[in-house]
């Protein structure tokens, strides 16, 4: 055979365009394989569903055990946009009981969502009834790219305490800004309990990683579930609120705006907060929230705005223990100090009137008779007395300073969200509004007596009498006893110590003891139980006074302590001591003695409403 | 079989002769592929739900009956005398070309391809065995006694007609995948004498072809980049062969320094913000160039310098033809081109098998996520993952060192075929080994270039790794014939 030794060479480039391609292709396999990790995570995207699993969310219940608030399951119409194919959307509606136009809004909805992406699970309607969840879940198989997904709603064994509770909503994109646990669908705590508890009651959400098919179909569970993460349930919270007493109060102030705070002194646990008027809570689940949350945004009465908590009021003579209190201890009066009240304080062309008692008259008739003139000659003995404070600023800054510590001006630190800080003004407050040197304790003399620019929350209203009750000291107000596997924070366990002496603390209760026995609150006077008392009566712009009242019992061991504030409701002691007092009785007795029956059916059937020149349409 | 023969060696058809004869490396070599090839079907085939080996319901299952019987054929292929193949060649080629057109008639439509003949429960690609047979008959061909490719041009008529008319058949059963397969057999006419110009000429073509569909978006001098690159292809090329193929060291030298001038010069003017249009400057400059071969003609009378400017001057034109070229083909195929080259991009469409594969080789990593756990493919991502995309699932479950292993491996059977070619005492033999090579060159590139994305999707498998029995027989006739051939050599020699 001829052999061309020539040709023969060639065997080289064939073998050597082998040789290349093949390193080529070694190489493009090394980039694949080696170099670039996004195929990894796309390969994962593919097969592995990670399917959010919902924790169960803490219970919450009253200080006597009784359940409030817990869990109802709800569904979710959940889908992947990139693995929904073309789908029979008539039936779709059909079962879902929905329109063909309501889709379609929603789908449009989801698209502008700025969360949206086609390859994670989108919300498509939410909160299924029971009945629904059960056509669909059996139609599911038809449609590819859908699931439905669990969630937890609240429900309420109470309908009231709408503002207290708060409620759960769905996250904004703020949200999950602000907190990476939050992913987007989630559900997190709004107003409330709910919101200031939020890390405690929503628990860790678990995640199942589901093995899908290149049809969107579900093939079981990855590892059977080796890789899953179980949710960890919430914990559940022991309120300090009694749930009994809380409705009784909201019962007492239907028709009323404002707010009832009680408080057991020992402990700041707060027994019932009422913010009137409410809501029921109950109106803010499932799908009707948006309707209903936007009534009660555009509601006059403004039920969202929590009064107790967040209204600025007047103090008007509630404030005036806290007076008598600075003036003992900075020793601007003794107990035996008389001041003259001829029908009010007169101070060359200033006069602040006053009602009809003895004159001249001592610290505790003072506060039995609500005097104006005696604490408007205090303040102005003490804010006037340069021999001991060199200026009027000094004085007035060193009463800014006792009052507080006694958790007036600042927040109090309640465990609720949105707490108001009232108002005690400073020194350079007035040298702004006057100037230096132009104000003197006349030019401010109001402040004395609870008005002119001194604001406070019903909560530090209320916080002042349980530390009186406590004879001087007094723990942050808190509203949550126990939290399940855990403890509560230690600033809800440490007391507080108001820059007043303890012994000066006899003297004012006693005086608020003697408003009960014979002075401005004797309807607080109840038969068997020792209550001390002190009325407030505020002038304001909006219209005809505040009536306003606090009040502690027993009164050498103190159980509660009370404060009650109704919105151009008049005389303390036609509003406040009686709705005050059977609020006291309500809860030292479990009862109302029939004798003050009468006083009961008064409160419930008035409104003052009428009076605050709201219109409600 | 008398005791006195069997002690008398070696004789043909003697099975101990052929044993002792037989190259036992392709055998290995075989015997993994194929191997390899049904555990990456039963791993590319397995169900979650219902996994069983045996069962003849699945394609691991099948594809081992396959297996066993294509042992059995090979068996039986190495028993034939090795001459019956060179004596039925063209027989066997006429037999398989009427097979091939009576399966265009009698074939069912199976997605638009009349290719299957459906035999009761079993199917068979005839074009799957019209490969061995067209590589006897070419075999055949080129040992006719005194035959010389480059003698007449009839023999290379001769040579195409063998070659194209499977094609031509393949091509009317809408099998454009396998009729291009018959395209590597350029290989073997170029082992035989074909001049290397025409497979360079070939891959020239190509090239322009890609860089000027490719790059059309930036422009060079006023031209699309992909131009500008073919333009200075060009003028390499163009100085390369006046050095290395004419070998004539003056023209070569002043054909150099005047491209290196001007180009210097365009640059020179590019940097005082003034310039000659693309066309202008590559117009004067190759023009020039040209002019100046044909010029030295006139002294020289070198055939090949006309040669060198016909290909500068050829070249031009198919690249202002390439747009016409480009838009005179069918929609899906510009844009299975334009996929490929990654100009557009079409997750769902088109691309999104190659996408799925990428992703499921990619993801795989350095060792692979393990046998049976490729949730790519178990899941069905990759279509086709059985028959022609199978490489996935290796590259998903066994990573790199798994895709390379079978690289190597094809690369060592390939590159052992070529040796047995080489020292093939016959043409016959070396023809249908170079033949045998070609066939395994083109599946081997095509196929793992299409699952990787480099080549465009060509629907050929991957020899001995995709399911089905008519890929895996024919591979098998290809390759045992081959081994008859060889283990008869040392009979040959001495005869």
């Amino acid at each position: 055979m001829r052999k061309d030794y020539n040709l023969e060479k060639r065997k080289y480039v064939v073998g050597g365009f082998l040789v290349v391609i093949a390193l080529i292709y070694i190489c493009r396999l090394f980039t694949l394989q080696i170099t670039e990790d996004k195929y990894k995570d796309y390969a994962d995207n593919n097969a592995f569903l990670k399917k959010t699993v919902y924790p169960s969310r803490g219970l919450i219940y009253d200080r006597n055990d009784s359940l409030v608030v817990f869990n109802q399951p709800a569904y979710d119409v959940m889908m992947i946009p990139r693995d929904v194919h073309d789908f029979d959307t008539i039936d779709f509606c059909n079962t879902l009981q929905i329109t063909p136009a309501t889709l379609r809004e929603r789908l449009a909805a989801m698209r502008k969502s700025p969360s949206y992406s086609a390859y994670t699970p989108q919300t498509l309607l939410s909160h299924l009834s029971a009945r629904d969840y059960g056509r669909l879940q059996e139609k599911l198989y038809r449609y590819p790219g859908f699931f439905i997904q669990k969630r937890i709603l609240r429900q309420y064994n109470y309908n009231c305490s709408g503002n207290l509770l708060g409620n759960i909503r769905e996250v904004s994109q703020a949200d999950i800004d602000r907190d990476p646990y939050f992913e987007p669908g989630d559900y997190c705590g709004d107003l409330g309990i709910e919101k200031s508890y939020d890390a405690c009651l929503r628990g860790v959400k678990g995640k199942e990683i589901l093995i899908r098919d290149a049809r969107g179909r579900i093939r079981g569970r990855y590892e059977d579930g080796a890789h899953d993460i179980a949710p960890v349930s919430g914990h559940d919270l022991r309120l300090s609120i009694d749930m009994g007493l809380q409705q009784y109060a909201e019962s007492l102030m239907v028709n009323k705006i404002g707010a009832v705070v009680a408080i057991e002194p020992s402990t700041g646990e707060i027994l019932c907060m009422v913010s009137s008027p409410t809501y029921d809570p109950t109106s803010l689940i499932g799908r009707e929230r948006g309707k209903n949350y936007s009534a009660l945004v555009n509601d006059p009465l403004k039920p969202l705005f929590d009064r107790a908590l967040q209204g600025a009021y007047p103090p008007g003579s509630t404030f005036k223990p806290s007076q008598g209190l600075i003036f003992l201890q900075e020793n601007i009066v003794t107990l035996g100090t008389s001041y003259p009240c001829a029908r009010g304080f007169i101070s060359g062309r200033l006069r602040v009137g006053c009602h009809g008692h003895g004159s001249p008259i001592a610290l505790k008739p003072a506060l039995q008779t609500s005097c104006n003139a005696y604490f408007c000659w205090g303040f102005k003995a003490m804010v006037d007395k340069r021999s001991k404070y060199g200026s009027s600023d000094k004085a007035f800054e060193v009463w800014k300073n006792h009052l507080v510590s006694m958790g007036y001006g600042y927040k109090l630190g309640v465990d609720l969200p949105h707490e108001g800080r009232g108002f005690i003004p400073n020194a350079k407050f007035y040298n702004k509004v006057y100037g230096e040197g132009h104000w003197s304790a006349n030019t401010i003399i109001s402040v004395s007596i609870g008005q002119g620019e001194i604001l406070a929350t019903p909560l530090q209203i209320a916080n002042l009498c349980a530390t009186i009750a406590n004879r001087g000291w007094f723990i942050t107000p808190h509203v949550v006893k126990q939290i399940t596997d855990t403890v509560i924070d230690a600033q809800y366990r440490d007391r507080r110590i108001p820059t007043i002496d303890s012994h000066w603390y006899n003297d004012i209760a006693e005086g608020m003891r003697m408003a009960v026995t014979g002075g401005t609150c004797r309807k607080a006077n109840l038969p068997g139980v020792e209550v001390a008392g002190k009325t407030g009566t505020a002038q304001n712009p909006h219209g005809r006074d505040h009536s306003a009242f606090i009040g502690f019992a027993p009164y050498n061991d103190p159980k509660i302590a009370v404060a009650v504030y109704v919105e151009n409701a008049g005389f303390g002691a036609t509003y406040g001591v009686p709705i005050g007092s059977l609020v006291i009785e309500r809860y030292l007795n479990g009862h109302i003695s029939p004798e003050r029956k009468h006083i009961e059916t008064q409160m419930l059937e008035s409104n003052t409403i009428i009076y605050s020149g709201v219109k409600k349409h | 079989m008398s005791p006195y023969s069997s002690a008398r060696a070696p004789r043909r058809g003697d099975s101990q002769g052929i044993l002792r004869h037989l190259d036992w490396l392709t055998v290995i070599l075989y015997f993994l592929l194929v191997t390899a090839g049904v555990i990456s079907i039963y791993a590319a085939s397995y169900d979650y739900d219902n996994a069983s080996i045996f069962s003849f319901d699945e394609f691991s299952g099948k594809q081992i009956t396959w297996v066993g019987l294509s042992f059995v054929l090979g068996l039986v292929l190495l028993l034939v005398d090795s001459r019956m193949y060179e004596t039925y060649a063209y027989p066997i080629y006429i037999a398989m070309m009427a097979l091939l057109v009576v399966t265009i008639f009698i074939a069912p439509d199976i997605k638009g391809s009349r290719s299957w003949l459906v035999l009761g429960s079993m199917s068979l690609q005839p074009a799957e065995f019209s490969k061995f047979a067209t590589a006897l008959a070419l075999a055949k061909l080129f040992s006719t006694y005194g035959f010389n490719l480059n003698a007449s041009p009839s023999n290379y008529v001769k040579a195409l007609f063998i070659i194209f008319l499977p094609v031509v058949l393949i091509l009317a059963q809408k099998e454009t995948g396998s009729a291009l397969v018959y395209m590597s057999l350029f290989f073997v006419l170029y082992r035989e004498g074909m001049s290397g110009l025409i497979l360079s000429a070939a891959l020239l073509a190509v090239m322009i072809f890609v860089l000027a569909v490719k790059y059309t978006e930036t422009m060079i001098l006023g031209i699309p980049a992909g131009e500008f690159s073919v333009f200075c292809l060009l003028m390499v090329l163009m100085a390369g062969m006046l050095a290395v193929y004419v070998k004539d060291g003056v023209i070569a030298r002043n054909v150099f320094l005047w491209f290196a001038g001007v180009s210097l010069a365009e640059w020179l003017l590019s940097l005082g913000g003034w310039q000659l249009q693309g066309y202008i400057f590559f117009g004067v400059s190759l023009g020039v160039a040209v002019g100046y071969c044909l010029f030295e003609m006139l002294r020289v009378k070198a055939a090949k310098l006309l040669v060198t400017a016909g290909v500068v001057v050829v070249s031009v034109g198919f690249l202002f033809s390439v747009g016409m070229v480009f838009n005179h083909m069918m929609p899906h195929q510009q844009k299975r081109i334009k996929v490929v080259l990654g100009i557009v991009d079409d997750p769902r469409g088109d691309s999104y098998n190659v996408n799925q594969s990428k992703i499921a080789i990619g993801s795989g990593g350095a060792a692979g996520k393990g046998f049976l756990k490729g949730t790519q493919t178990k899941l069905k991502y990759v279509p086709e993952q059985h028959t022609d995309f199978i490489f996935c699932t290796i590259g998903e479950e066994e990573g790199f060192v798994g895709t390379t292993a079978v690289i190597l491996l094809f690369l060592m059977l390939i590159l052992r075929v070529i040796s047995l070619a080489e020292r093939q005492p016959t043409v016959f033999g070396r023809v249908y080994a170079y033949c045998v090579a070609s066939y395994f060159i083109f599946h081997f590139c095509i196929n793992i270039g299409m699952v990787i994305g480099i080549c465009p999707v060509i629907g050929i498998p991957l020899p001995f790794f995709s399911y089905g029995g008519s890929s895996l027989w024919g591979f098998t006739f290809l390759l045992f014939i081959l081994l008859r051939l060889d283990a008869s050599r040392a009979s040959r020699l001495t005869r």
